[in-house]
């Protein structure tokens, strides 16, 4: 009997490998994200401090949030821009359950924004992963919350006259435990950015910087995936420590990513515990 | 069995806690807000949370969550709120959440008149979001009703994996009168199927009564969450056959509890009757002694009262009574008249709309069957 010999990723338990393919053009940075994310959540899960049965993956709707029914846990691909307001249903009804939501920056900070702001407000048991790549993809290359000023899309022939959204700032004023970016070209600080969020309670916002060179690229002169890439590289920068205002993303200036804020307030949960005496 | 005295908001919360309401997500809107208030105060007394949400899309969103999470879920609102909520109501139809949303009515459109009653949201609760389905919708005409009518929201929600509407309006809820609760054992109270084991379920599979078992999170069950056309296992689906069987199946396993569903209540109905009033909510009461007075006038008439709003049983209305001419009264511009208009085809049914901000007078309500008599 003939043996077949078949490659097994040691990250496909984490994944619906039936389902892969994914839908991702080439040169798109979510599947960079995703891997990193998963060997985090991999190295916790070993450690044993998380039951991979009480873990769910909530998105909404855009590339990144697809992430969530590519995993090989509890998911929920909801409504766009409503995965957080799920999620709080998820944390609250079930505090024994880690909820992660995936989402791009349109679908978190745009159409989801305020959701957004009142979960990080409340401090919610929750890991939230924006995957900012500047631009509404999925539908085709319009303008988004982040886009830089300038930039022309598909529903700014004449170049966006709109300052963009910081969501690390806007985070910042409000009171989640943890927020930080990393860029899909440093893979190692999602990993670790991630997994340290996995050990903290509370509301916990992780930036990452990717790639689109399919539709963004295309807005910006950078189709080439590579070359694409290798500009972003250029332009980000690990910072220790920094300062809020560090998180201004200027292009010509570069991208600081790093961890911009580390609390241990009180999480929604330990709250509630407080008020409702048990 | 305990006997108190409530308003019809505190009769909404009640039933919901009888029923096994956990998680309760809201924004204040009148006249809706004492359901939440009425919650704030009892339900984490007894392990439920309830938590006052950013909007009424968060509140919807996150009572479906919650569903998943599986706990009991429920959302109130009124007309500006239940508008918004119309996304979230087709995202648990399709995934198949047990969700129970309560829109008290208020005069509308837009921001209308918040603190005054109508029943104008009767075709939004049957058609709010988009897509093809069928949202199963009661409607109680008093404080003992709104209680027992939530509870049977709850277990219709659970027995068939659907959200499920309860209209009530703001006399209803700011009406008191006494109300009879129960303990447990002294209603039925139904929870959703859950799949036997910790393997891997498929979330939409049905049984053989249409209905798949819930695989809700936390057990194991890798389940997915699905908002776009999805086959049993929650894989997106973009195909014909795939689209047809869902949306057929989310529609057939309604109907084929219709039975279970469909409500009604006749009054002085015999098979002699020349009129037969149709009403329904808080316009049934004066309805109700509009009937009486017109029997007292010599004219042979009995009434029809709906509890269950959508969907509606054709062939158990058309053999409720024999009556000849029927008038169906409503607070608002006469909208169940057409869906009646269509059952009764061979019998004479006419519109009497009453647009009124009180619950409207026997006057007003003699006044607008008249014409038809």
């Amino acid at each position: 009997m003939a043996v077949e010999s078949i490659n097994i990723h040691p990250l496909d338990k984490h994944l619906r490998v039936d389902r892969i393919p994914t839908l991702y053009c080439p040169g798109c940075g979510i599947g960079i994200t995703l891997g990193a994310m998963l060997r985090a959540l991999d190295k916790r899960i070993n450690e044993g401090l998380i039951d991979p049965n009480k873990i769910v993956w909530v998105g909404g709707i855009g590339c990144s949030a697809r992430t969530v029914f590519y995993v090989r846990y509890d998911a929920a691909h909801v409504l766009h821009g409503r995965a957080i307001a799920f999620a709080t249903g998820v944390a609250l009804a079930n505090p024994e359950l880690l909820v992660i939501v995936v989402g791009g920056d349109g679908d978190i900070a745009g159409i989801g924004g305020n959701h957004f702001i009142h979960a990080a407000r409340r401090n919610i048991d929750m890991i939230v992963v924006m995957i900012t790549n500047f631009v509404y993809a999925m539908t085709g290359g319009q303008v988004a919350p982040t886009t830089p000023r300038g930039v022309k899309t598909t529903t700014t022939p004449m170049g966006n006259p709109e300052p963009p959204l910081n969501a690390i700032k806007l985070v910042s004023a409000l009171n989640a435990n943890y927020a930080a970016r990393a860029s899909v070209t440093t893979p190692h600080y999602i990993e670790n950015f991630f997994y340290k969020a996995l050990g903290i309670k509370g509301f916990r916002f992780i930036e990452v910087i990717s790639t689109c060179p399919e539709i963004y690229g295309r807005h910006i002169g950078l189709r080439d995936p590579v070359e694409m890439y290798n500009e972003l590289k250029k332009r980000v920068k690990y910072k220790p420590k920094p300062s809020i205002e560090d998180a201004d993303i200027d292009w010509e200036k570069g991208i600081i990513i790093g961890e911009f804020l580390e609390r241990n307030n009180p999480s929604y949960l330990e709250l509630l515990r407080g008020v409702y005496g048990k | 069995m305990r006997k108190t005295f409530a308003s019809g908001n505190i009769a909404v919360a009640e039933g919901a806690i009888t029923a096994g309401l956990k998680f309760y997500a809201g924004y204040p809107i009148t006249p809706s807000s004492e359901i939440m208030e009425y919650l704030a105060e009892k339900l984490p007394k007894l392990n439920g949370i309830v938590v006052q949400m950013e909007d009424e899309i968060a509140s919807i969103n996150a009572a479906i969550g919650a569903s998943w999470a599986g706990a009991k879920s429920m959302t109130a609102t009124s007309g500006p709120g239940f508008s918004l909520m119309a996304e979230a109501i087709g995202l648990a139809v399709i995934t198949e959440t047990p969700v129970v949303i309560v829109d008290v009515m208020r005069a509308g459109p837009s921001t209308g008149v918040p603190t005054k009653t109508s029943q104008s949201d009767v075709l939004q609760a049957r058609w709010l979001a988009h897509g093809d389905y069928i949202v199963p919708c009661y409607a109680p005409w008093s404080v003992q009703e709104a209680y027992d009518l939530v509870i049977k929201a709850f277990n219709t929600a659970e027995l068939l994996r659907t959200p499920v509407i309860v209209l009530s309006d703001a006399v209803i809820a700011h009406l008191w009168e006494p109300l009879t609760m129960y303990d447990q054992g002294e209603v039925e109270i139904i929870n959703r199927k859950i799949p036997k084991g910790t393997g891997i379920a498929l979330p939409y599979k049905p049984d053989p009564d249409l209905i798949p078992s819930m695989p809700i999170f936390g057990k194991g069950f890798k389940t997915i969450v699905e908002s776009l056309i999805h086959d049993e296992r929650g894989y997106y689906a973009p195909h014909e056959s795939a689209y047809r069987a869902l949306i057929t199946r989310l529609n057939l396993k309604i109907l084929k509890k219709l039975d279970y569903i469909f409500d009604y209540e006749t009054y002085n109905c015999t098979s002699e009757c020349d009129y037969m009033l149709l009403s329904y909510g808080s316009t049934a009461r004066v309805t109700y002694i509009a009937m009486l007075e017109l029997r007292r006038r010599g004219y042979n008439v009995c009434m029809l009262r709906l509890k269950t709003l959508w969907p509606i049983d054709r062939e158990k209305l058309v053999n409720s009574c024999r009556a000849r001419k029927i008038v169906v009264v409503e607070n608002n511009i006469g909208k169940i008249y057409m869906d009646i208009d269509r059952v009764f085809k061979d019998r004479e049914v006419y519109s009497a709309p009453i647009l009124s901000l009180e619950p409207p007078s026997l006057r007003e309500v003699l006044e607008v069957i008249s014409i038809w008599l």
